[in-house]
This record gives C-alpha cells, sequence and structure tokens, in this order.
C-alpha cells in the first residue's frame, strides 16, 4: 500500500513538472509534436529509475560509510551523466529513428533538473531501496503523462490564433500555468 | 563592455534564450527567496565561466561538458555549505533547489558557448551580466507574485487590505502564467524597431 501511495503521489499529486518545475526545459523544447514527446518522456523515465537505483546504492553504500557526504552532489551528477551516455548510445544502435528524433534533447538529459531533483528529493525523503524505485516510477510517469498532454494540447494551439510576441514560449507557460491549475486538483488526495 | 550589457535585457537568459526556467519558477514565492537564488546563481557562474575560461582550451573535447560539470558541481557545494551555515532558515526555504544550480542550463551552457572559448575577462563580465540578468527576472517575478498573492514586498505590506489577494499567484499555477506574460512583454519590446517578421529572439 506504501508503495502505491509512494507512486502516485510522485505522478499526479506533487507532480514534478507541474508541481516541483522540475524538467521545464524539454517540457516546453519536445511537446510540440506527440511522437517526439513519448519518445522523451520514456527516455527520461528510464534514466531516472537507473539513476534513482545506482544513486541510492552510491550513497548508502559508499559515500555514508566512508562518511563523504559533501560528495554527494559532484558524484550524482556523474552517475546521471554516464547513464545518459549510455541510453544514447543504446538508441543509437537499436531505435536510430528515435535518436534522431530526439536530436539535442538527449545529451541534454543530463541536465534535466527532474533527474537530479529526484535523486535529492530520494535522499530528503530517506527512502529505502524499493520504496525509490517506486518513486522513480511515479516521478518518470508522470513527467511521460505531462508531456503527452502537453504535446496534445500544443498541436491544437498551432492553428489558434494566438497575439503576436505571445506565439511560441509565452502561449505555452500559460497553457502549462492552466495545466497545474487543473493538477491542484488532486492536493489534498493524500497526506 | 558589450559582453556585459547583452545579459542584462536584449538577450536575457530567462526571457530571451528560456534557460533556467527551474529555478526561476519554483523559488519565485517572494522576493527574498528570488534575490538569494540570484545571488548563489550569480557567484556560480561567475567562478565557473572564470576556471573554465582558464582550462577550456586545456581539456579534450570528449570530457569537456563532464569536466565542466564537475567545476560547477564543486562551485554549488562551497555555495550550498555556505548559506547551511550562515543562513540556515533560507537554505531551508530553497530547499533542493540550491543543489538543482548544478543542473541550471544558464550555466552549462555559458560555458559550453562563452567561456570555453573566450579569454578570461571577457567571459568574467559574460558571467557577470549573464548572472545579474537572471538575478533581475527573478526579484521581478517574486515581487510580482508576492504583491499580487500575498500583498506584501519583502515582507513589507504594500497593498492595502481591502485589496483581493490572488492566492493562485504564490502556488505553482501563478509562476507559469506570470513567467508567459513576461516572456511576452520582453518580446514585444523587443521587436518594436525590428522586422515584425523576425523573431528577435530565437527559442
Amino acid at each position: 500500500m506504501n508503495y502505491v501511495l509512494i507512486f502516485i503521489g510522485a505522478a499526479v499529486i506533487n507532480n514534478f513538472v507541474l508541481a516541483y518545475f522540475l524538467g521545464i526545459c524539454p517540457f516546453l523544447g519536445v511537446s510540440t509534436d506527440l511522437k517526439k514527446a513519448s519518445g522523451m518522456g520514456f527516455a527520461v523515465m528510464f534514466v531516472m529509475l537507473l539513476a534513482a537505483a545506482s544513486t541510492w546504492l552510491i550513497y548508502y553504500r559508499v559515500l555514508i560509510p566512508y562518511n563523504l557526504q559533501y560528495l554527494q552532489y559532484v558524484a550524482f551528477i556523474l552517475v546521471i551523466a554516464s547513464l545518459v551516455q549510455f541510453v544514447e548510445m543504446f538508441l543509437k544502435k537499436f531505435v536510430p529513428p528515435l535518436y534522431r528524433g530526439l536530436g539535442i534533447y538527449l545529451p541534454l538529459i543530463t541536465t534535466n533538473c527532474a533527474i537530479l531533483g529526484l535523486t535529492l528529493f530520494m535522499v530528503i525523503k530517506r527512502y529505502k531501496f524499493v520504496e525509490s524505485i517506486f518513486y522513480a516510477l511515479g516521478a518518470g510517469g508522470g513527467f511521460l503523462m505531462a508531456l503527452l498532454i502537453m504535446a496534445g494540447i500544443r498541436e491544437r494551439l498551432e492553428t489558434a490564433d494566438v497575439p503576436v510576441p505571445f506565439r511560441g514560449a509565452g502561449i505555452a507557460l500559460i497553457t502549462a500555468g492552466c495545466l497545474a491549475l487543473a493538477f491542484m486538483g488532486f492536493s489534498g488526495v493524500m497526506k | 563592455m558589450k559582453n556585459f550589457v547583452k545579459g542584462l535585457f536584449k538577450e536575457n537568459p530567462i526571457l530571451c534564450y528560456l534557460l533556467g526556467l527551474c529555478p526561476t519558477l519554483a523559488v519565485t514565492t517572494n522576493a527574498v527567496n528570488a534575490l538569494t537564488m540570484g545571488l548563489g546563481v550569480i557567484f556560480v557562474l561567475f567562478f565557473s565561466n572564470v576556471i573554465i575560461s582558464l582550462i577550456g582550451k586545456v581539456v579534450p573535447k570528449q570530457v569537456r561538458i563532464a569536466s565542466f560539470i564537475v567545476v560547477i558541481a564543486t562551485f554549488v557545494t562551497v555555495t550550498d555549505i555556505f548559506l547551511k551555515a550562515n543562513f540556515p532558515a533560507l537554505s531551508k526555504a530553497l530547499g533542493p533547489f540550491i543543489p538543482l544550480i548544478v543542473v541550471n542550463c544558464i550555466i552549462l551552457g555559458r560555458a559550453e558557448v562563452f567561456a570555453s572559448k573566450n579569454n578570461l575577462v571577457s567571459s568574467a563580465f559574460d558571467a557577470l551580466g549573464m548572472g545579474i540578468g537572471f538575478t533581475v527576472t527573478l526579484l521581478v517575478m517574486g515581487a510580482v507574485r508576492e504583491i499580487l498573492g500575498m500583498g506584501t514586498v519583502f515582507g513589507i505590506t504594500v497593498l492595502p487590505g481591502f485589496f483581493p489577494k490572488f492566492l493562485v499567484m504564490i502556488l505553482p499555477a501563478g509562476a507559469f502564467i506570470t513567467l508567459g506574460l513576461l516572456v511576452g512583454l520582453h518580446e514585444a519590446v523587443l521587436k518594436k524597431g525590428t522586422l515584425p517578421s523576425r523573431r528577435p529572439c530565437k527559442v
């Protein structure tokens, strides 16, 4: 039951994009069409899962026993950077169309705050190993969901009559605001 | 001098390049948090730009991103420890967003685009300009949200009591909407004097 709560909490109630503002760059950058959005969403979810597992092991099995907590940020970002490199090589070899479609946004997952944020929250909330895995799945799922909803809306926005200065980024941010407002309806569902 | 001025408004990192949006949206619930975040970023950006402009030409191309991130992470750790020791309340309010400066795209972006290719002095001015542009934008957002949401700025009441408080402004939704309006405004101001068909700011 606890695991289900962690999953739903991370995915819907404290959605990483709409409540914590993590991962806004790809959220605005690749949400222009549904195909790219789903590719990016799954890539992030996958990296999150691997990152949560490996940083948990590093933090609790290496950094704490040797009293090296001050290396936390450096260690975490290096783990994430190498994971992203790995995913990039994997996609290049096995799913080339998706690799080309994601383009610049793939290496940018390294600087996607959602992933470093996830690992930091995992430490702050003192999750155990299995709980961290569910937390990562929930966060990744929530990211994917927000990205897909946004991509769906933006495909319609293409044809809308928006005031010129607001075209592109401006209206996308305001749309995101409306989405965040809608997601606020979930707050209070659980503590 | 040119390197300093461009970051302030014309190539403002937030409004023009849409970089560093996570902290922009998350910590601007009031003006004090916004200012702290801005100063933290100026510090990290300045020192990482200086160091990277020095090592930029020596580091092999393949490992440059990784080495830049390590430099940045080091200065972020310094900032984090400093805030924890001297301003524990602020450090608590900003929570994980101080360590998240590591992945603030402005810093890595400037390192990659500017500091690794330019000399020390122009990199330092570039960092100051970009950092101040970032801080000012953050401060404007923080002040607007605090005034509309709570009726105060820096904790001092500015709006008369009968004025309604828009609670939504200090919630996540208000952050997105404020930033959306600012981006539109920036675009509209810049567009005056340029050709109407051309986007002055490429995203």
